[in-house]
């Protein structure tokens, strides 16, 4: 019953990292033990951390926080030597329609932390820190009793087991802000700043938190560690698809039946997560468009249903697989109700740093006010629709891009709706 | 005395305020042993700015000057400094407000399932009762239960209006919030997570003022 030497198989998916979530007690160490926890970790300081290292490469696993960067090649990019080297865990969760961070943290921290331990040992950091948002207080207050035991149990300190390896770990916890999920914006919230992003080059792994080599890594990423290290990295990569590999969790909300999050093998069909799994929209409604990978997604409408559900097939579909979080809209609401709560988040989340970001997200609400007071031409929409091509790519940070990549295919897929609301506005206003 | 608002114009004759004196600020012992227990947590003291403001916070009710000022003389700082990160982040609180904090999540799956309408329906329940903190929230990563809340860090939903009124005297009674909506309780929604049957959690005891 080790929770990660096999795969469980059900119906054909594997499941690695929900195996019996609900089982009592498995936010303690004493169960996740029973179950084989720490195992891994054992396993790991068995080898040298270049080997653990190229299990990481050999799986093929790509960071599950929203950019799906090979994780293998991050942990390879820090320097090699004895200095002050750091890993961050991105615990900051705040992509709208993603919540699956949290399940892992409330119900299974050791695996996190265990991860951390493995991770850091590939890497040589010898100071880790888990950031998670302030809003998620049952999951830290969960993290720090679990960080408890693991210290106690001598797999957090100095010496670990007797490998040489030492870490400390600090559960941080943040105060409310989107931005701090951006990885160099994390930093400097970390340093104690606001969360501004930073000019990147340099990269966090040569210069990051306190100017040292750090490597972050997103919560599930770090949770699937231990299990690729039991069932080993070549197995792992065997499951999902050829660029996508392993199992993901997807966060599934919105107009659904059944919302919540399922763990899939990457590269399923997009249908069957959201109308087998979750689903689909209430009867006698159906699917007008969906963000597969969070709110920072360009949307997907009921024709891309079929695209299998990887970071590849995604990207290639026009979108991108993000957080793994799909948020589904159904008939019953109008595009521009959608455009606009968007475009709201993102302008509150900019931190105002790049002229771009801060005035397009701006000028984008505004805009769609215009269209909602009766007060715009088709116009407004050309000119809505060069203001988001002008903020891609112009910024610091991807947020400005986070809005401009959803509202700009909302604008190109449903064209003729925005002009008939424009046309009904202006009618009923006149 | 009320506390001295954020809203009062600067002073522009006035020399910017240094690092408070420890000898002539007052700060309460447990908060002070906080502070200096999360800046030995870092390699460098200000990281501790999150952490120290919100255990302050939780003193004061609010970042009030006052508790800008404990915390800039613990943690060695400028008053300045600690007011440039709290007017940053959206759960620190730069003004006065009740003790009781209810974020309504309004981001896009919630307000795709009426968050929009249940943050209306809090604010009319709350009226002028100064004990609440009722305002719409970003994405509170709980889109499993919307359209939802989190009551003093609490995480409950789906809520229905018709849930305002027992949820409010809850907290006002210091009993813990919906227990049975309440997400800490609730299983996986992957019907094939778990391969045996497994209870339901135990939902949170209590509600927690204030905790930022």
């Amino acid at each position: 019953m080790t929770m990660a030497s096999s795969a469980a198989q059900v119906g054909g998916n594997p499941i690695l990292l929900f195996t019996d979530i609900d089982e009592p007690g498995l936010n303690t160490l004493e169960v996740y033990e029973r179950r084989g926890g720490y195992e891994s970790l054992r396993k790991a300081l068995a080898l040298t951390p270049e080997e653990v290292l190229e299990q990481l490469k050999a799986s093929g696993l790509r960071g599950r926080g929203g950019a799906g960067f090979a994780m293998g090649t991050k942990v390879s990019f820090l320097p090699k030597g004895s200095m002050d080297k750091y890993l961050v865990c991105n615990a900051d969760e705040s992509e709208p329609g993603t919540f699956k961070d949290r399940e892992l943290m409330q119900k299974t921290p050791h695996a996190l932390i265990e991860g951390i331990i493995i991770a850091s040992y590939a890497a040589g950091a010898n100071r880790s820190f888990i950031y998670i948002r302030g809003e998620y207080a049952l999951q830290a207050d969960v993290l720090d009793a679990a960080l408890f035991e693991a210290r106690d149990a001598g797999f957090i300190g100095e010496n670990i087991l007797g490998s040489g390896h030492t870490l400390s770990l600090v559960v941080h916890r943040g105060a409310g802000a989107y931005i701090c999920g951006e990885e160099t914006g994390l930093l400097d919230s970390l340093e104690g700043k606001r969360g501004n992003p930073r000019l990147k080059p340099p990269f966090p792994a040569n210069q990051g938190l306190y100017q040292g080599p750090t490597l972050i890594n997103n919560v599930e990423t770090l949770s699937t560690v231990p299990a690729i290290i039991a069932m080993g990295g070549e197995e792992y990569a065997k499951l999902g698809v050829e660029t996508s590999t392993g199992t993901k969790l997807v966060s599934v909300s919105g107009h659904v039946t059944r919302p919540g999050n399922y763990e899939v093998e990457l590269g399923v069909p997009s249908r069957e997560i959201i109308y087998d799994l979750a689903g689909g929209p209430p009867e006698g409604r159906a699917l007008k468009c969906w963000f597969p990978g969070g709110s920072s997604a360009p949307v997907l409408t009921a024709e891309d249903l079929d695209v299998p559900y990887d970071f590849n097939s995604l990207a290639a579909a026009g979108s991108m697989l993000g957080s793994g979080a799909i948020i589904v809209v159904d008939d019953s609401t109008p595009i521009i109700d959608v455009a606009m709560k968007v475009a709201k988040f993102y302008r509150h989340e900019s931190c105002g740093k790049c002229t771009p970001c801060r005035e397009g997200t701006n000028w984008t609400v505004k805009m769609l006010e215009r269209i909602d007071a009766g007060e715009a031409t088709p116009m407004d929409l050309e000119i809505m629709a060069s203001v988001q091509e002008h903020i891609i790519g112009n910024c610091l940070c991807v947020l400005g891009d986070a809005m401009a990549m959803p509202i700009g295919s909302m604008i190109a897929k449903f064209k003729d709706e925005f002009e008939a609301h424009i046309e009904e506005r202006r009618l009923s206003h006149a | 005395m009320s506390p001295r608002g954020w809203d009062e114009a600067a002073d522009l004759e006035k020399d910017p305020a240094e690092i408070p004196d420890p000898a002539s600020t007052a700060v309460p012992e447990a908060l002070r042993a906080e502070i200096e227990g999360h800046m030995a947590n870092y390699p460098d003291r200000r990281s501790a700015a999150l952490p120290a403001l919100a255990a302050a916070q939780r003193v004061h009710g609010w970042c009030s000057p006052e508790a800008i000022e404990q915390v800039a003389c613990v943690m060695r700082v400028t008053p300045a400094y600690l007011d440039s990160v709290a007017t940053f982040y959206d759960m620190l609180e730069t003004a006065p407000v009740g003790r009781h904090s209810v974020y309504v999540c309004t981001n896009i799956s919630c307000s795709l399932c009426g968050g929009d309408e249940l943050h209306a329906a809090f604010l009319e329940a709350v009226g002028a009762d100064p004990d609440f903190n009722v305002r719409s929230f970003e994405c509170l990563g709980a889109c499993d239960i919307a359209p939802m809340a989190s009551v003093d860090g609490v995480y409950v939903g789906p809520l229905t209006i018709a849930d305002v009124p027992q949820l409010l005297d809850d907290v006002r009674a210091s009993r813990p919030v919906l227990p049975e909506k309440q997400l800490a309780r609730r299983l996986v929604a992957d019907p094939r997570a778990n391969t045996r049957e497994f209870p339901e959690h135990p939902a949170e005891q209590s509600a927690r003022p204030g905790g930022a």
